[in-house]
């Protein structure tokens, strides 16, 4: 039952090969016994009925923590929020499982508000790398990374604010798609940085993200920023690259990469070519502003977006004598170092006097750089890079230097500054330790990175088995 | 280098209690880390627009139309202090 | 020589819009439910919600500037304003900040400055001391009014006297309340005006140092508030003392004005464009739609009254302000041939008796006969007297005036020979009277008339009367 891909076994399910409870059950119990702490919550039963005449039925589905999930916990790695459970869930969520028929596995551990590259700024304790346990999972979904890394789910879903899909996946050897911003509706995840967030999905294989896809993404009424796709996702089919022109940016695979990922990235462009790509390098002016410019966006949001965890409707609250000491101090003792760092970096560059120098500049960096990549996409179909600077880092190893660990998200944050999609698939080994491929194109070109995406994972014929055999 | 002072304003304005070791090791992160953003004050932006949302749309209002609210108890079913069928807090004139 | 000085005032007022439904969310609007039962994840700002504009504020607020006469922005957008509070679910209020929905215009003789939209706060309710820790003073958050729909209206600083402020809020809100967005209700809060105050020496253009006075709730105290505002900061400038800028509070009780400055460090509210909205950009289809639903407004319908129909000033306001009276007045008017100043009367007439309130459509006194009544009065077929029990009659019964002037023996007397002898009677009753009219006392005559007029029901002609009286006292 593990060797199936989420596609193989919905096929099985709805042939009647594959018992949906028994294949719940089998997730149940793994998920339950979970080495990794990768999940915060596991559900204590399998469904006694399932209606196999929906696509998913009786596939489970793992879901990162900081998507409302009604009347489970959803915590979003925080304090603050420890045992809040939601009177709603979250529109993806509710597609996923009452639209396509998913039953929810779990809810995996994440970053505290989806900020940190490790899933070590968690008040639920670190996840760890199914690779190599004294290593991270990469952040800041490495809860939902982890579990399909890790065999106890057979997909996930998890959140993307400057890589927080890609650089996990690629840390932990599977696919991460971070669609175009405005693919998936947010309604129900729990904000970080509203400009920048966006629902992905986690899976073994490229076709298992297509399906995974193919479920979450449309407009949603309660998403004003919500657009969906143009057109429905497609089961990619290609087998070759023949006539799609790869652009390298200079920018972004060389200085600052190490050794073992430029090798592997180098590799994959060898094999690229002779599925028929054409590879150039090219240039991303500004892709280097892009961590300064995220820095600032980010924590401006974040800063904002963090204001309504006060105590009083909802969730964790110090008790106090006045109302300033109420906020100062459930806000004080509910965040961890990571949140506060931020949250501080954000309200001032928001605060008065700084605005122009700070936030306004960065939103200005952010249209330089998606005109940079609409220049880039008149020459080439896809921008290619390495997914993350490195591969798994030891546990505790930059939490003391907060611009280090920043820098992991180098190679993935201005594709987020851009709103456009982006994969990273696993190419190789590094240390022993998984190294991803990150493919990105124009908005809404899903399809056509899927298929790209397809013929380079048929080509590299990663094996991933190795973290949970 | 941020100030304490700095520091301790901008706390005060995000309702956090920092503790004295915060506000020294949050001044000399911040401070490195708007040290690295500050090369963006390098490019000249005169002439650029901002960017606040990728996506191009407009309006995409919601007509009218009620929806349920929740029921009261639904409402106040995670307040860490419900009372008198509301969000009980402390005076904000109280001091 | 003591200088002296000229108030310039602006007003900023604040009026909640009568959508369905709230600004972002789904939730009905609230009137007195019990607290927290119009609320929802959204509204409460729950982790993970996200607005969505209602279409229709959008579109009360294009009609409030169309009717304003401001330009509507080809492309505005939302702001967050950052700011701790309970009565704020989300630590944030969403408005329109620097780029508002409506710009420029102008009501009667104000300028407007601005109009943008934005959701209102919840309630706090002070509940006295809390169980839990001992002796503290608590409060408890109703969220049922937060996100209620707003627009603010912003002025110019173009009103000189507390009595122009509150003539032209009186404009604003009977032009609000015919608009349709608005109960404009001052007590129910749906409805609330803070004034700008400052002043200057007379013949100076340079603006004085301003003070806001906040959240007035009648018109008569907006004007009592900034009189005294006006008194404070004279003095101040007459012992050479500056006025500071700072927002104040008027207590009408007292008629004293405190200081409303808070303890805490001035306000940072770190305003950014809020990512969670997309711009609002009107349609041609939505600005026709919100041009439809404007209805003409007193301002329009005042002039218009006056130039067509020739009312007088007050009558033609009276009906402006009353546009169900108006209208009706509209359909006496043509019924009676275009004779509109004595439409007027009647409609006025008959407004008296059945109340400012109610409405006379559905009256037992339809247009067509009250502009028969019109036109018997004019013709002298009845007295205005009589007319006036005529129309008593017509409001219990709907009947014709004609057939209840005739039924009750109200038409004027043609015969003067009748009423010659009820004049001679009358004189000879009086002799009293008579005496002092024929010693110089010409006014005295007056005292004739009722009862000549009782005698004869009314249906004597006043002019009639008089006439006969001189001839038979000789005077
Ligand atoms: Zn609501």
């Amino acid at each position: 039952m593990i060797e199936l891909t989420a596609k193989q076994a919905a096929d099985a399910i709805r042939s009647g090969e594959l018992d949906a409870a028994e294949y719940f059950e089998f997730y149940r119990q793994r998920a339950a016994k979970d080495p990794y702490n990768s999940y915060v919550w596991v559900a204590d039963e399998t469904p006694a009925e399932i209606d196999t005449s929906k696509p998913f039925a009786g596939v489970p589905i793992a879901i990162k923590d900081l998507f409302c999930t009604e009347g489970i916990p959803s915590q979003a790695g925080s304090k603050i929020l420890e045992d809040y459970r939601p009177p709603y869930s979250a529109t993806s969520v509710k597609k996923l499982t009452t639209e396509a028929g998913s039953t929810l596995l779990g809810k995996t551990n994440q970053d505290e508000f989806a900020m940190g590259s490790s899933t070590e700024n968690s008040a639920y304790g670190p996840t760890l790398n199914p690779w190599d346990t004294t290593r991270v999972p990469g952040g800041s979904s490495g809860g939902s990374a982890a579990v399909v890394a890790g065999a106890t789910a057979p997909w996930s879903i998890g959140t993307d604010t400057g890589g927080s899909i890609r650089q996990p996946a690629a840390l932990t050897g599977i696919v991460g798609l971070k669609p175009t911003y405005g693919a998936i509706s947010r309604y129900g995840m729990i904000a970080f940085a509203s400009s920048l967030d966006q629902a992905g999905t986690f899976t073994r294989d490229v076709t298992d993200t297509a399906m995974l896809l193919s479920a979450m993404v449309g407009a949603d009424p309660c998403d004003q920023t919500s657009l969906g796709l143009p057109e429905p996702v497609r089961l990619p089919t290609a087998d070759s690259l023949k006539g799609i022109r790869l652009g390298v940016p200079e920018e972004l695979s060389g200085e600052g990469i190490e050794e073992g990922v430029l090798k592997a990235f180098n590799e994959t462009l060898e094999l690229a070519k002779q599925l028929g790509a054409t590879v150039e390098t090219t240039h991303l002016p500004h892709a280097p502003h892009g961590l300064a410019a995220y820095y600032l966006i980010a924590p401006a949001e974040c800063s904002s977006n963090l204001a309504r965890y006060d105590g009083v409707r909802f969730g964790f609250r110090k008790q106090a004598d006045t109302l300033l000491d109420m906020y100062n101090q459930t806000r004080e003792a509910g965040f961890g170092a990571e949140v506060k760092r931020r949250i501080m970096l954000g309200t001032y560059a928001l605060s008065s006097g700084y605005y122009d120098a700070y936030y306004g500049r960065a939103q200005k960096v952010r249209t330089l750089i998606a005109q940079d990549f609409k220049n880039a996409f008149g020459d080439f179909d896809f921008i290619v890079t390495p997914t993350a600077p490195g591969v798994a880092f030891e546990l505790n190893s930059k939490t003391s230097d907060p611009l280090a660990m920043y820098l992991n998200d180098f190679c993935t944050v201005p594709m987020s500054l851009a709103g456009i999609p982006a994969i990273s698939i696993p190419n190789g080994l590094s240390e022993g330790l998984p190294v991803g491929f990150q493919i990105a194109g124009p908005a809404f070109s899903e399809n056509r990175i899927l298929d790209a995406a397809l013929a380079l994972e048929k080509a590299i014929g990663f094996d991933g088995s190795k973290a949970y055999a | 280098m941020l100030s304490s002072d700095q520091v301790l304003h901008v706390a005060r304005l995000a309702r956090l209690e920092l503790t004295p070791e915060e506000v020294e090791r949050f001044g000399g992160e911040l401070s490195k880390v708007l040290d690295h953003i500050e090369l963006i004050g390098q490019l000249d932006l005169e002439d650029v627009q901002p960017t606040s949302h990728v996506i191009d749309v407009e309006n995409a209002l919601r007509a009218d139309v009620p929806r349920p609210s929740l029921p009261v108890e639904k409402a106040l079913a995670s307040a860490p202090d419900a009372a008198d069928g509301g969000f009980r807090v402390p005076s904000p004139g109280a001091s | 020589m003591s200088t002296e000085y000229e108030p310039v005032i602006g007003l900023e007022i604040h009026v909640q819009l009568k959508t369905r439904t709230k600004m972002f969310c789904g939730c009905e609007l609230s009137f007195g439910e019990e607290p927290n039962t119009r609320t929802c994840p959204v509204c409460l700002g729950l982790p993970g919600t996200l607005p969505v504009t209602n279409a229709q504020a959008v579109q009360y607020g294009i009609m409030m500037g169309l009717a304003l006469g401001c330009e509507i922005a080809p492309r505005s957008i939302f702001h967050r304003k950052n700011y701790f509070y309970p009565d704020l679910s989300k630590g944030y209020q969403i408005s329109q900040y620097d780029i508002p929905l409506c710009l420029g215009g102008q009501l009667g003789d104000v300028k407007i400055h601005r109009i943008h939209l934005e959701e209102d706060a919840a309630k706090l309710v002070h509940v006295g001391s809390s169980g839990r820790i001992h002796g503290s003073e608590a409060s408890v958050v109703d969220y049922n009014r937060g996100g209620t729909p707003l627009a603010e209206i912003v002025t110019e600083p173009d009103i000189y006297s507390a009595d122009q402020a509150r003539d032209w809020l009186t404009l604003l809100r009977e032009t609000l309340r015919q608009l349709g967005v608005s109960d404009v209700n001052m007590e129910e809060g749906s409805l609330r005006c803070d004034a700008n105050v400052s002043i200057r020496p007379k013949g100076s253009k340079a603006l004085g140092t301003k003070t806001e006075l906040k959240n007035m709730n009648s018109f008569r105290f907006v004007a009592q508030g900034i009189n005294a505002e006006i008194a404070r900061q004279t003095a101040l400038l007459e012992s050479g003392e500056p006025v500071t800028q700072e927002t104040l509070h008027f207590d009408p009780v007292s008629g004293r004005i405190s200081s409303l400055r808070s303890k805490e460090e001035a306000h940072d509210y770190r305003y950014f464009p809020e990512p969670d909205l997309v711009p609002i950009v009107p349609t041609p289809e939505m600005m026709a739609a919100a041009e439809a639903a404007i209805p003409e407004l007193p301002a329009e319908r005042e002039a218009r009254y006056e130039s067509d129909f020739g009312l007088p000033k007050d009558t033609a306001h009276l009906f402006a302000y009353e546009p169900t009276w108006g209208t009706y007045f509209e359909r006496v008017a043509v019924e009676g041939d275009r004779d509109a100043k004595a439409a007027g009367i009647w409609v006025t007439e008959l407004r008296t008796r059945l109340g400012a309130d109610a409405d006379p459509h559905k009256s037992a006194v339809v247009p067509a006969q009250l502009a028969a009544l019109a036109a018997l009065a004019a013709a002298k077929k009845v007295t205005a007297a009589a007319a006036r029990t005529v129309l008593d009659k017509m409001v219990e019964t709907g009947d014709h005036p004609a057939e209840i002037a005739e039924a009750e023996g109200l038409t004027a007397m043609e015969d003067s020979g009748e009423l010659s002898q009820i004049v001679a009677k009358v004189i000879s009753e009086n002799q009293d009277v008579v005496e002092r009219i024929r010693g110089g006392n010409a006014k005295a005559m007056g005292a004739l008339v009722g009862p000549i007029m009782r005698e004869t029901k009314g249906r004597a002609d006043g002019g009639e009367v008089n006439r006969l009286l001189r001839e038979q006292l000789g005077v």
